[in-house]
């Protein structure tokens, strides 16, 4: 049971910094300035091509090298959100870009600034559009918090990995076990993604609940203040 | 209240604007017509900051538009209205027009929906203002887009082709709006657009641009009558049948 608290609560956390950094870098990425632009290729392309357990291990092993000593517990919050992060990014781009332009020229032309109209405008049209491959990576990202079985993460996967081996249960039936719980977890994610995008689909143009544009309205009062 | 003092602008190596001037003063009418690519719509995407001129000046009721200022003076003057509309789709027609009333001119909820109300009466669309702007047709997305526009109570509305994405049996009631509002003098109007015959009535001065330059000045009489250059009696010959 320690595993599956461990595994939910790094996921959780990793998805947090994943999502900030997926904002950051998206944004910078459909930015007019070239230099933002280029540092988000930078981002994107460095983790994405190479694997994350390549990466994890680099931290594991490298950095203490270096003096920086992250606990496992870090390194999966760390490593896993800024390896998503980059995805997250892509996809926040993506569905920037997917937003007329002339919703930037009303919303300036009405004198909204650059944060305002993300805030007012762009954002609030693009979460509809993003939430389904937004959640597909809260899904990889929840599997992959599966690779700190291998730093002795006492994640998940460890746990079923040290009963398998300590004899408790037998390999087979372990592993059983660790894919039934990642299930639980990612099956009732995915199959909500699903279902939002059909409905979307369904209609084009959904208007978000009162409930839901109030609450979206206080975080952009908040980030604006 | 506006000036544009020896504009140019440049996309890459095509230039759009060649050294263009421009004066309007406080509450005139102004149509600006000519071929596409004229640089028309640039122009007057350069009166509200939507454009930054490679080189040249704009004013906006005698003060300098900066990169500092730019948001600011926009905010204090212009309002506009797009060919494609551009209303915000998430939001219902009271709220595409309260939004800027509450979040920039800082009005109450209740005080930014009676504007609204107001002006949604003014474009003749008072019972759809719960309407998404995908429940309406082009001509009331356009007439919301107006109301938006006019909710502001800015002294300077430019109009971008508003009348070119429209069917045309929308185009009346939108043309319909705009000659109404051309007849406040309080309200400076620039118009780019393609309708003639609303040139000729809402119009104190014709402009006439192209290949980046304004090459007519006139009243619509004798612009239309007794057009000023060869140029200009080719382009009516060719759009008046």
């Amino acid at each position: 049971m320690d595993g599956f608290v461990t595994t939910l609560l790094v996921s959780a956390l990793a998805l947090c910094v994943a999502l900030l950094l997926g904002i950051i870098f998206g944004l910078m990425g459909t930015s007019q300035k070239k230099v933002l632009r280029g540092v988000n290729r930078v981002y994107v392309e460095f983790f994405q091509n190479i694997p994350l357990l390549v990466q994890v291990f680099f931290i594991y092993n490298a950095f203490p090298l270096m003096g920086i000593r992250w606990s496992t517990f870090m390194i999966g919050v760390l490593g896993v959100g800024i390896y998503h992060g980059a995805y997250v990014s892509e996809v926040i781009r993506a569905g920037i870009r997917s937003i007329p332009y002339g919703q930037n020229d009303a919303a300036k032309s009405q004198g909204f600034n650059y944060f305002q109209t993300m805030m007012y405008v762009i954002l609030p049209q693009t979460v509809k559009i993003i939430l389904p491959p937004l959640t597909n990576q809260a899904v990889n990202l929840i599997k992959n918090t599966s690779v700190l079985a291998t730093l002795s993460g006492l994640d998940l996967m460890y746990r079923a990995d040290s009963w398998a081996s300590q004899g408790t249960l037998s390999y087979g039936p372990a592993y059983v076990c660790a894919g039934v719980l990642y299930f639980i977890i990612c099956f009732p994610l995915a199959t909500w993604a699903r279902w939002y995008e059909r409905r979307i689909k369904s209609r084009e143009h959904i208007q978000l609940s009162e409930a839901a544009e109030k609450e979206l309205m206080m975080i952009a009062e908040e980030v604006i203040g | 209240m506006i000036r544009l003092e020896h504009v140019h602008e440049s996309f890459g190596k095509t230039e759009v604007l060649k050294d263009v001037d421009l004066t309007v003063s406080e509450g005139e009418k102004v149509v600006i017509l000519g071929p596409s690519g004229a640089g028309k719509s640039t122009a007057i995407r350069c009166i509200n900051g939507l454009e930054v001129p490679t080189s040249g000046l704009v004013y906006l009721d005698n003060e300098q538009m900066t990169n500092k200022n730019r948001v600011q003076l926009v905010r204090k003057h212009c309002a506009m209205v797009f060919q494609q509309f551009n209303l915000y789709p998430h939001m219902n027609a009271m709220r595409n027009i309260t939004l800027a009333l509450t979040k920039l001119q800082h009005m109450s909820k209740k005080e930014a929906e009676d504007v609204a109300m107001q002006c949604l009466e003014t474009v003749d669309l008072a019972e759809k203002a719960k309407s998404l702007p995908s429940q309406l047709s082009g001509g009331q997305q356009q007439r919301v887009a107006i109301a938006r526009a006019l909710a502001t109570r800015r002294k300077i509305l430019l109009f971008d082709e508003p009348t070119s994405a429209l069917d045309p049996e929308m185009v009346g009631e939108v043309l319909n709006v705009m000659l109404n509002l051309s007849h406040e003098h309080g309200i400076t109007m620039v118009i780019v657009t393609h309708e003639m015959g609303f040139a000729k009535q809402a119009a104190d001065r014709i402009l006439f641009m192209e290949q980046g330059e304004i090459t007519a000045d006139e009243k619509p009489d004798d612009f239309f009558n007794n057009p000023p250059n060869e140029r200009v009696k080719q382009f009516l010959s060719k759009v008046l049948y």
